[in-house]
């Protein structure tokens, strides 16, 4: 069953990630990329985490998602892109190139390491995963304990990113009617 | 009181600051009491150092205080400290005291200059050098003293840097003295190099440790050093022109204090001496000798006052030398103590008579200024007595020391040094007839006048240390050798004894004053009665100092020059060329790799990934499987 | 690695897949908007190799990085959308090859 359920989302998760890539279209980009976090979603039920599976719709799927069609919409982008031209010059190849090595090497990385790597089980424990609390639960438990400055820290993190997120997208009051964020493109 | 010796050099360093900062605002002449009063508090010192040095046993007259860590390098270390023993001392005392009196009249001698502020900074700049020079406890310290009294040498020589002249006699007299430099750095070097240290209280204890060879090398080295410093031949040619400089400069540098330092140096390292080879000291008291008499030579002919006075300090400095090479440390000091304050005297007197005549220089339009300055006239007739060696005046005595050592040590070197005295009273005679006896010669516009109380203050007080200073080592019986029971404890026994019983030594000092007197009869014939006239006396080669500057000039201009040429296109081209080399190929590689900055990022994202696989394969092939 | 037990491998495997899609794609398209989606993809990947090796290795750690990841993904898309409608005012339709002014 498991077996069935990973192949399953495996290909759903491939095809979403293709089509992310080679759809003309930011929209249909954006739909994909919809198909591939419930995939990954489903991955981590099966793998026992079950609020990392709905964090990963609510959060993922639900508000990333919706800001990525809301920025397409504000900005009237969903145009289709010309795919068959690559201005800058020998960059497909190359990244093709790139690509296939970094599949060859990560590749020999899990052939090779995956065996090592089942063999370290950590036994029990507040971090284990086969003790009787839920997933929620052990979480939360090292969230706020062992995690705790970085939980906190995390939080500076989003502030800073809100504020960020303000001040580059705020209009000033200008006699020209240029924004900041104009003028700093400008002077770049 | 030991521990404020600091004070000594403090005073003319906070003097030094106070007017870099405030000179111009004070002004003329509050600049001038200042720069004089931090003179005097740095005298007081150094007599109060004085005294608690003498208030202990001898044996315990060795102190260093150590002020602060200066070159922390690993195994290397030089702390700044200062060594206070009876040498330093004594250097410090006469120092202190001779360059108190010269600001005083430089006062008045600087009197509307319009740089008179700026005067006092470097004079008070040396004075601090000086100091550091000769209280540093290590060769390191001394050698930043050396450089400092060059530099403001140099600034002094060229005070009226307007004036051509005087700006490439101050060149010369850098350039000259970092020759002797070049020596000393390499005496430095070898003695760290030998003994892992440099300071003298190391050196001393290890000098007996060094092999003949080494401490004979550090000795000709270091005595490189002192030919510079001290105006020996062949590195003399530039005490004459420094004669440029303003002349309170000329008293305080270029006679009393800077020029002995070199002899300071070699009395200081004494036990270095004693450990060389026996012909280092005889190769410094044949140079001294030669010097002296050369000078002397040369002093005789010279039309303007204080190239004739210059070429006399030249000669003194050879006795000085002498004095060393025999091992007579004590009869150097002495000589360098009476000669500070004669020659200070004297320069002083033909600072006053330059004034007088409205900077006039030569002596043959002085004649006659007795009458006109009587001070002055009085006063400089002391120091030429002094200086020709007329008993009981202070240069007799000391003179007469470093001849009885001579002949101690080899009667040539005797003979050469009492030739010498007969020439010196022969030139300081004929100066004294042709600026203050005679008919007057100078243009009628010229009124000649005595200065201010300013400046015959210090010529009075210093024509009395002139007089009585012999009486710091009188050689009649043991108990009067005062300076030599002072500076023994700075000699370790390495003084050499002389040998000569009482009747040769009044017998030597009998014919030292028949030679005074035969210089002095032989000036009075030629230049008052004019029984032969002055030109046959006046050789032109002498004239010329021997064409010594002509040698050098010839020399360092043919191949000197073209070996500097050298040097400077191998600088330009292999040298610069690296450095340069270097700059272009960055440039060139930089011009290159900038390309690789297109701005796309989508680029960098590439070369990031290509990165990234990079990094991967490293790991693999780093791991084990 | 045997596809009966499902073990970590696959999972990894399935993870290089996706993390190399999504870097290709960032390669090679030019609208900023489906550059970001290519990174989330990247990011998605790589939460997928940590819960996998959480689970491998009975260890929650795994969950908890990816909810770290979480959070600096919506901070990096909130600061990237930001930063390309502050393009966009300035140039409309403007792509990722356009902004290059700061090349050597």
């Amino acid at each position: 069953m498991a077996e069935a359920v990973f192949v399953v989302s495996a290909v759903i998760i491939l095809v979403g990630a293709v089509g992310v890539v080679a759809s003309r279209n930011p929209v249909h980009a954006a739909l994909f990329l919809v198909q591939t976090l419930v995939g990954v979603a489903v991955l981590f039920v099966l793998n026992d985490a079950h609020f990392l599976a709905a964090v990963q719709v609510v959060v993922y799927a639900g508000a990333i998602v919706i800001l990525f069609l809301f920025v397409i919409m504000l900005l009237g982008v969903d145009k289709a892109e010309e795919l068959r031209i690559e201005p800058i010059f020998g960059q497909r190849p190359l990244a093709a190139v790139v690509g296939a090595a970094l599949v060859a090497v990560l590749g020999t990385v899990v052939i090779t390491g995956a065996d090592v790597l089942t063999g370290l089980r950590r036994a029990g424990g507040d971090r284990a995963l086969d003790g009787d609390a839920t997933d929620i639960e052990r979480m939360g438990r090292v969230l706020f304990s062992e995690f705790a400055f970085a939980v906190e820290i995390t939080a500076a993190l989003l502030t800073v990113a809100v504020v960020g997120a303000v001040i580059l997208t705020r209009r000033t009051s200008r006699s020209d009617g240029s924004t900041s964020a104009e003028t700093t493109v400008r002077e770049t | 009181m030991l521990e404020a010796a600091w004070l000594i050099c403090a005073f003319p360093l906070a003097g030094f600051a106070v007017l870099l900062a405030l000179g111009r605002r004070l002004g003329e002449p509050r600049a001038g009491w200042v720069a004089t009063l931090a003179m005097a508090g740095s005298f007081v010192s150094s007599v109060a150092v004085f005294f608690s040095l003498m208030g202990r046993d001898p044996a315990e007259r060795r102190f260093v205080v150590t002020l602060f860590e200066w070159v922390p390098a690993g195994d290397f270390s030089v702390d700044a400290g200062l060594l206070v023993d009876p040498l330093s001392v004594t250097m410090a005392l006469f120092v202190t005291g001779v360059g108190a009196l010269i600001h005083l009249y430089a006062i008045g001698y600087m009197h509307g200059d319009g740089d008179f502020s700026k005067f006092f900074v470097y004079l008070n700049l040396f004075a601090f050098s000086m100091l550091v020079l000769v209280l540093g406890d290590s060769l390191a310290l001394t050698f930043l003293g050396w450089e400092g009294v060059g530099v403001c040498s140099y600034l002094l020589i060229s005070f009226w840097f307007t004036d051509e002249a005087n700006a490439t006699a101050g060149k010369k007299a850098f350039i000259t003295n970092r020759v002797g430099d070049w020596g000393f750095m390499l005496a430095m070097f070898w003695a760290f190099g030998a003994l892992g240290s440099v300071r003298y209280l190391d050196l001393f204890g290890q000098a007996g440790s060094l092999s003949s060879t080494t401490a004979t090398a550090i000795v000709i080295l270091l005595f490189l050093g002192a030919a510079g410093k001290s105006a020996q031949l062949p590195l003399y040619i530039w005490l004459p022109d420094a004669m440029a400089g303003p002349t309170p400069v000329s008293a305080l540098i270029h006679a009393a204090t800077m020029v002995t330092a070199g002899v300071y140096l070699m009395v200081r390292v004494n036990p270095l001496i004693a450990a060389a080879d026996a012909w280092a000291p005889g190769v410094i008291a044949w140079v001294g000798v030669a010097t002296a008499l050369f000078a002397a030579g040369a002093a005789m002919a010279q039309n303007d006052i204080k190239k004739v006075l210059a070429y006399s300090t030249i000669s003194q400095l050879g006795y000085m030398m002498l004095a060393v090479g025999t091992g007579a440390y004590v009869a150097a000091i002495f000589h360098m103590v009476t000669h500070a304050f004669f020659k200070a005297l004297l320069f002083l007197g033909s600072g006053s008579v330059i004034h007088a005549l409205d900077g006039d220089q030569d002596m043959r339009r002085y004649g006659a200024l007795r009458a006109a300055m009587p001070v002055t006239a009085v006063t400089f007739i002391v120091g030429w007595l002094a200086i020709a060696g007329v008993p009981p005046f202070a240069g007799f005595w000391s003179k007469d020391e470093i001849l009885a050592y001579a002949w101690d040590s080899s009667p040539a070197l005797w003979l050469v040094g009492i030739v010498t005295a007969v020439l010196t009273a022969f030139y300081m005679s004929r100066l004294v007839f042709m600026t203050f006896y005679g008919e007057a010669r100078h243009g009628t516009d010229a009124h000649p006048h005595e200065p201010s109380r300013l400046m015959t203050a210090p010529l009075v007080v210093l024509a009395g240390a002139a007089v009585v200073a012999g009486g710091l080592n009188l050689p009649f019986t043991k108990d009067l050798h005062f300076m030599g029971a002072w500076l023994e404890p700075s000699l370790f026994g390495n003084e050499a004894h002389l040998s000569l019983g009482g009747g040769a030594q009044w017998l030597l000092a009998l014919v030292s004053m028949a030679g005074a007197a035969i210089g002095i009869a032989g000036a009075v014939a030629v230049y008052l009665q004019h029984r032969l006239p002055a030109s046959r006396v006046e050789l032109p080669a002498a004239a010329r100092a021997f064409y010594v500057d002509e040698a050098w000039t010839r020399f360092v201009g043919g191949p000197g020059r073209r070996a500097f040429e050298g040097v400077a296109a191998f600088d330009a081209n292999v040298v610069d060329g690296a450095v340069d080399g270097v700059g272009r190929s960055v440039r060139a590689g930089g011009a290159w790799a900038r390309r690789v900055q297109t701005g796309f990022v989508r680029s960098y994202a590439l070369l990031t990934a290509a990165g990234a696989v990079a990094l991967l394969l490293w790991f693999l092939a780093r791991t084990s499987f | 690695m045997d596809l009966a037990g499902l073990s970590t491998g696959w999972y990894l495997a399935l993870a290089v897949a996706l993390f190399a899609i999504g870097g290709l794609g960032l390669l090679v398209r030019r609208n900023p908007l489906v550059m970001f989606m290519c990174v989330e993809l990247m990011l998605n990947a790589v939460n997928v190799a940590f819960v996998a090796l959480g689970a491998g290795l009975n260890d929650v750690g795994g969950q908890v990085a990816v909810f770290f990841v979480l959070v600096v993904a919506a901070t990096e898309v909130v600061i990237g959308l930001a930063l390309v409608v502050a393009i966009n005012r300035r140039r409309s339709g403007a792509t990722a090859d356009d902004v290059s002014l700061l090349k050597g």
